[in-house]
């Protein structure tokens, strides 16, 4: 464990922009600097994401670091920061981890097949838009991997959940849908996250309030498809 | 430099299906055999590594960040635009082409400009089928507002995060293409030169940012799609890393750049708020609906707002121009802040901020109708500034948003390399002076998913391409080079971090290349970023070593490239003698204090080629025609 003091701090300041104070210090003395991951600084790349106090992404809720400012501490506060703790997410450097694990969920069934250039008139098809807006609700994921990093069993249910979620509500997702459960859920269990057991944590800890039903659908997807892909077995050995 | 930038004769509406038409095409089995390299995975990048993918390419495609999902594109807000029509409200193909000719004060070419409103049409039906899930009516069709230069409603959108949904969807296709092994992704792999042999492009130099490992790949064409160069102003609303390193690499290895001076301000961000200041937050346009724009009448009244009573408030948007008020294009917006400022009566800590204020659409609409409108931004805008919008005015100001100049390129997107083909924002191609609202997303997906699977594969039939090897001396030179630059980033060991050169330049870069300028400023910048540059490479402390992971190294490449660009965009600035668009020169005005076009002398596009280092850059112009929208000025009052 390294120790810092983060003098001249504003309650206007980010979060990373104190740490970026507290780096141009550390350069001009000769020490190395914090890595950390961060681009948009927006709340919506995903690139940012460490714990501060045991908590993902900080005390404020539905908040990414790069959003949260100096004004939610308190002067003196002590602060640990470590970096997301997963098995699946292997550390890199100081605060920065390795996600590609999400990447390669979402490339084993995360899409929907479209060839360029071969769609039909985007209102042919009708969406309720009720489904619309829950679909919308699950695409906002960001894929910072905070639902891991605070799930005790660091399980990636609730990211899987998401993208099965989104392109499942859709019309146009259900020609893949089963394919889709079966290969998301064969590759989330091949990487090193944990199991779900139900716990909450994950929702809690998300900054975009991705809701726990995301598990429950994807669950349903996966025995549905389960089911659906055995008979299919049987009918082709008949 | 022989610019031919292969417009297509006759009827522009036929021009790209004509050039379709005559193109060579590449045998399917033979499409494996070529490789091509797709240097970024935003919305310009993303598409074409999905699309050639999946047409059989073998395609190596890179990105700086950790995941091709989190490219820059992820941050846009507001829409897209697309002349579907669907709302009956009179739109077209012909009239969203008027409006960016018109919106871009006629510094666009004419031809690409159509078929950026042609294919707009396939965009979303492309989009909708990967299951974007665009906002809906209840009807379930789809649902548009409008954005500010258009007078019919054609912006689709996903909430406040239609640029996260448009990436990811092209960031799944190109996961299904990477799934299928057709294309390969090198993510944290930042591009450091172009390779160019016998005057083509044939591959590219990387550091891979975990290993430090610098290492050369060679294609048979390479597809730029870096995004913009808005961080040379240090302070903008693009993500820390965007950056010019890839575009102004290959500009020096001989492609043209294009109107370097064009850049975009935005008039809602949130103001700077003291020293530490990282980057700027957009407030979407659309606050301008619903929100009044003012400050004091008095010069230095520091009374908080609400005790500022109505007739010591000076609505000037309202007041200068009664026809548009509030919702003046964004340059005009922009300027006008930035004048009652420099009067001295700008609002906040700093006096750099105007107010915009909902008060009176609260008291006549009702909270719960802004909220429903605006409730995530007014969030947003609480998270950071920790005030409340509901109960006092929201202060804004002017930030540097996007860049409308990047590298040349001809209406097949190759630059004037050979094999080197350029899209989004990273190109120059379609915006002119000035782009519209929910315009660039729109270019993106267009050059990514339309334009180049036909363009590239064109070159890729009509030329002869020899093997390379990555071993060949050509190859070998241009590593050596870029290991070279690299080690002496690291040797200098000075006084002085990245970051400070970094916020000094972008100083420079607003106070004379921001948005106003004049001939002696623009010289002055001119001798101050050469003075800085040159102590930025005598003084620059850059930590740590090259084998390992190192941010202030990446940061320093960046920062470096970013002082040569800077002096560049003030020699175009001072060479455009004229006000057009985002490019507003004081000298040229009207009494009223209005931009002053010079179609005369300067209807051309500027693409400046790279003479060496010590040598100045050559202007070559590129002549603009208007056969169909006809230049005049523009009026918003
Ligand atoms: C806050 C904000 C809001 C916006 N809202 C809207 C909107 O509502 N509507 C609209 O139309 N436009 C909007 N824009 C503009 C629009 O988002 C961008 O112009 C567009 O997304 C750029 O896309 P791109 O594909 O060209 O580049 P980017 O999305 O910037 O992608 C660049 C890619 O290049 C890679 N890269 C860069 N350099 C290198 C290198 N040297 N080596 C390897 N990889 C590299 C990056 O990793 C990344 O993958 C907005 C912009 C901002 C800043
Ligand atoms: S830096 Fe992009 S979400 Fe925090």
């Amino acid at each position: 464990m390294q120790r810092y003091e983060a003098k001249d701090v504003s309650p206007d300041m980010s979060f990373l922009e104190m740490l970026d104070v507290v780096n141009e210090k550390l350069i001009a003395e000769g020490t190395a600097p914090i890595t950390f991951e961060h681009d948009c600084r927006e709340g919506i790349c995903g690139s940012c994401g460490f714990m501060i106090n045991g908590v993902a992404h900080g005390p404020k809720s539905g908040t990414t670091v790069c959003q949260l400012h100096m004004r939610s501490f308190k002067d003196g506060d002590e602060l640990y920061l470590e970096p997301w703790r997963a098995k699946a997410f292997p550390v890199l450097k100081d605060l920065m981890v390795d996600r590609n694990a999400f990447d390669r969920i979402i490339a084993a069934g995360g899409f929907i097949t479209a060839r360029t250039g071969s769609a039909q008139d985007a209102n042919s098809i009708p969406v309720p838009k009720a489904y619309a807006d829950r679909a919308m609700d699950a695409a906002a994921c960001i894929g910072c991997g905070a639902c891991v990093a605070s799930c005790p069993n660091a399980s990636a249910a609730l990211f899987t959940g998401a993208k099965i979620s989104h392109l499942g509500l859709l019309p146009q997702g259900q020609a893949e849908r089963d394919r889709r459960a079966l290969r998301m859920i064969a590759q989330f269990s091949s990487e090193l996250f944990g199991s779900c057991t139900n716990i909450g944590e994950c929702e809690a800890a998300c900054p975009k309030h991705i809701s726990l039903s995301v598990i429950a659908q994807m669950n349903g997807d996966y025995l549905k498809a389960s089911v659906r892909d055995r008979g299919a077995v049987k009918e082709s050995s008949d | 430099m022989q610019l031919d930038s292969r417009i297509p004769s006759g009827p522009i509406e036929k021009a790209w299906e004509k050039t379709r038409f005559e193109m060579k095409l590449v045998n399917p089995a033979n499409k494996r055999k070529f490789t091509v390299i797709v240097v970024g995975t935003g919305l310009g990048g993303g598409a074409a590594a999905a699309s050639l993918g999946e047409l059989g390419y073998n395609v190596k495609c890179f990105c700086f960040q950790d995941s091709p999902r989190r490219a820059h594109s992820i941050a846009a807000q507001g829409g897209i635009n697309a002349a579907k029509n669907y709302q009956n409200d009179g739109d077209s193909i012909y009239r969203l082409f008027y409006d960016t000719v018109k919106g871009g004060d006629f510094r666009a070419r004419e031809h690409n400009v159509y078929r950026l409103a042609q294919n707009s049409v396939s965009i979303i039906d492309q989009c909708v089928a990967q299951g974007v899930p665009f906002a809906r009516e209840y009807g379930g069709l789809l649902a548009n507002r409008s954005f500010g230069g258009a007078q019919v409603s054609r912006t689709f959108y996903a909430r406040g995060q239609t640029g996260q949904q448009l990436l990811l969807g092209a960031y799944q296709a190109l996961e299904a293409q990477i799934d299928s092994g057709r294309v390969t992704m090198y993510p944290r792999t930042e591009m450091l030169d172009l390779v160019v042999i016998d005057g083509k492009a044939r591959g590219i130099i990387t550091r891979n940012l975990v290993t430090g490992k610098i290492e050369s790949h060679v294609a048979d064409a390479v597809v730029l799609a870096s995004g913009g160069y808005g961080n040379v102003y240090y302070l903008s609303t693009n993500a820390k890393g965007s950056n010019c390193t890839a575009i102004w690499r290959a500009h020096k290895r001989g492609a043209a750049f294009a109107n370097p001076c064009f850049t975009q301000i935005h008039p809602t961000c949130i103001p700077v708020s003291g020293e530490y200041q990282s980057k700027l937050t957009l407030m979407s346009e659309s606050l301008r609906n619903d929100g009044r724009i003012w400050v004091p009448l008095q010069k230095g009244d520091k009374r908080p707002a609400s005790q500022i009573p109505e007739n010591e408030r000076d609505y000037y948007l309202e007041r200068r121009y009664p026809s548009f008020g509030n919702l003046v294009p964004r340059d005009v917006a922009s300027r006008a802040a930035k004048a009652v400022c420099d009067e001295g009566r700008g609002v906040g800590e700093t006096g750099l901020g105007v107010y915009l204020d909902f008060a009176e659409s609260i008291s006549r609409l009702g909270r719960g109708a802004i909220e429903e409108r605006y409730g995530n931004l007014f969030e947003m805008y609480e998270r950071i500034t920790g005030e409340n919008p509901y109960e006092m005015p929201m202060r804004i100001y002017p930030a540097i948003h996007y860049t409308m100049g990047g590298l040349w390129v001809d209406y097949q997107l190759m630059s004037s390399i050979p094999g080197l083909f350029v899209l989004g924002e990273a190109n120059f191609s379609d915006h002119g002076a000035n782009r519209l609202g929910a315009s660039a997303l729109m270019q993106g997906l267009s050059d990514g998913y339309f334009i180049i699977p036909y363009t590239l594969g064109n070159y890729l039939a009509s030329n002869k391409l020899a093997k390379v090897d990555a071993g060949a001396p050509e190859v070998r030179n241009v590593l050596s080079e870029v290991e070279n630059s690299v080690k002496r980033l690291l040797s200098i060991k000075g006084k002085r971090t990245v970051t400070s050169f970094h916020r000094e330049l972008g100083k420079i870069m607003w106070d004379h290349c921001g948005m106003a300028r004049n001939a002696e400023g623009l010289k002055q910048a001119i001798r101050q970023i050469r003075a800085l540059r040159e102590e930025f490479w005598r003084d620059v402390n850059v930590p740590g070593s090259g084998d390992d992971l190192n941010q202030q190294l990446e940061n320093a490449g960046r920062v470096a490239d970013f002082f040569e660009l800077g002096e560049l965009m003030c020699v175009d600035a001072l060479e455009r003698n004229e006000s057009c668009g985002g490019h507003f020169r004081e000298e040229f005005q009207t009494d009223e204090g209005e931009a002053m076009r010079d179609d005369e002398h300067y209807q051309y596009v500027a693409a400046w080629e790279y003479m060496g280092p010590d040598a100045p850059h050559q202007l070559n112009k590129e002549p603009l025609n208007f056969e169909y929208v006809h230049p005049a000025q523009r009026s918003y009052k």
